[in-house]
């Protein structure tokens, strides 16, 4: 099946010969993308734990707090601070496909626009990443 | 899979049309459905944007961040209708925008079409179950049933009523 992964003149390599250099290495256009759909699964996966271990309010105040105290070690702190990473950055990643759709310019700009989700990201990580480390190292 | 994948915005026409052959305005033989998902993701994507962010801060950020989540916590933010449906609606678009984001890259990297329809019918099985818990938790929390918590709006009425104190006390 040719689906929209198969790069232009890459089929099946045929035996050892591997062609030189047409294995498709994009830039800032390739590097979102697969960005973007690795960020978008690991959020789909969080969210089906996530809403499994909220339903544990219905069980009781004792299972839900025992099963919520997992979040607040340090190592898991971590992990929240990379789900909001990720999360982050797959909404702003979103905006520019949107923009990129929908907006005359996109097209042209999707480069810059690509830089300005990185420095987005970057300018509401660090607010974020200080406070909530704070809150998990020092608590 | 033979046929190729349709493009968003339906199919195009074959690249060698008959010259001159006439323009037929609609064809009944296919539906939009990947057009309307190509707009949901869009449209939802704009609404999950405020709706996560807001659960990330408001859980996160304010109060004592992770360390003030526990059940009184949930209780008090479920006894607002207002969260209810904050909630509900992340439930359902989150859910729904995921679930037809892994559909596409099912369709992407799955190449057996056996492989691919029981990798779609595992995600939409979990999809289904996490729609259908999720709703029924938020509809059937009850604030009030763990009897140690202090919430104001789950005293008996009848403290509520006014004392009269007597004039001589
Ligand atoms: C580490 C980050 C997160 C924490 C600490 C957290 C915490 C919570 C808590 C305490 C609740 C209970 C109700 C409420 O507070 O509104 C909840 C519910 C919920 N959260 Fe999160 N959340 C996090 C990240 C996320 C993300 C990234 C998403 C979206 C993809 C999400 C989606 C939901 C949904 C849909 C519900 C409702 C579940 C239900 O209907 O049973 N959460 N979360
Ligand atoms: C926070 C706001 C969000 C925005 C603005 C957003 C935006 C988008 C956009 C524009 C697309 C591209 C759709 C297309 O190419 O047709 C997309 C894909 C996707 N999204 Fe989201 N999204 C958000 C949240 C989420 C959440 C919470 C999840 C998981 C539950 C998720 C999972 C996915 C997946 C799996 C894809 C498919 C990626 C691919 O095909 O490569 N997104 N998103």
């Amino acid at each position: 099946m040719a689906t929209s992964l198969t790069p232009p003149g890459q089929g099946t390599p045929v035996g050892k010969l591997k062609p030189a250099g047409t294995l498709y290495r994009g830039r800032e256009g390739m590097w979102s993308w697969v960005m973007h759909r690795i960020t978008g699964v690991a959020i789909f996966f969080f969210l089906f734990v996530h809403v499994l271990d909220t339903a544990t309010v219905r069980v009781s105040p004792e299972v839900y707090d025992g099963v919520i105290a997992q979040y607040k070690n340090p190592v898991m702190g971590l992990g929240e601070a990379g789900l909001v990473g990720a999360v982050v950055f797959h909404a702003l990643n979103g905006i520019r496909i949107i923009l990129v759709d929908f907006w005359s310019g996109g097209t042209k700009h999707q480069r810059k626009l690509f830089w300005g989700v990185v420095a987005l990201w970057t300018v509401l990580m660090v607010p974020f990443l200080i406070r909530h480390l704070t809150i998990v190292f020092t608590h | 899979m033979s046929a190729p994948e349709q493009t968003p915005g339906g199919s195009y026409a074959p690249a060698l049309e008959t010259p001159r052959s006439p323009y037929r305005r609609s064809r009944s033989t296919h539906t939009n459905w990947e057009l309307y998902g190509w707009l949901f993701m869009r449209m939802s994507g704009v609404v999950l944007i405020v709706l996560v962010f807001g659960h990330l801060f408001v859980n996160l950020m304010t109060g004592e961040g992770i360390h003030q989540v526990n059940w009184g916590f949930v209780a008090g933010k479920w006894s607002s209708p207002f969260w209810q449906v904050w909630d509900l609606l992340m439930l359902w678009l989150a859910q729904l925008h995921g679930a037809n984001g892994v559909r596409t890259i099912i369709n992407d990297y799955a190449e057996r079409d056996g492989t691919r329809f029981w990798l779609k019918m595992a995600l939409y099985l979990a999809s289904a179950i996490v729609i259908v818990v999720g709703t029924l938790v938020i509809f059937t929390f009850d604030p009030c049933a763990d009897p140690s918590q202090t919430f104001d709006f789950c005293r008996p009425a009848i403290d509520n009523v006014p004392t009269v104190t007597s004039p001589n006390s």
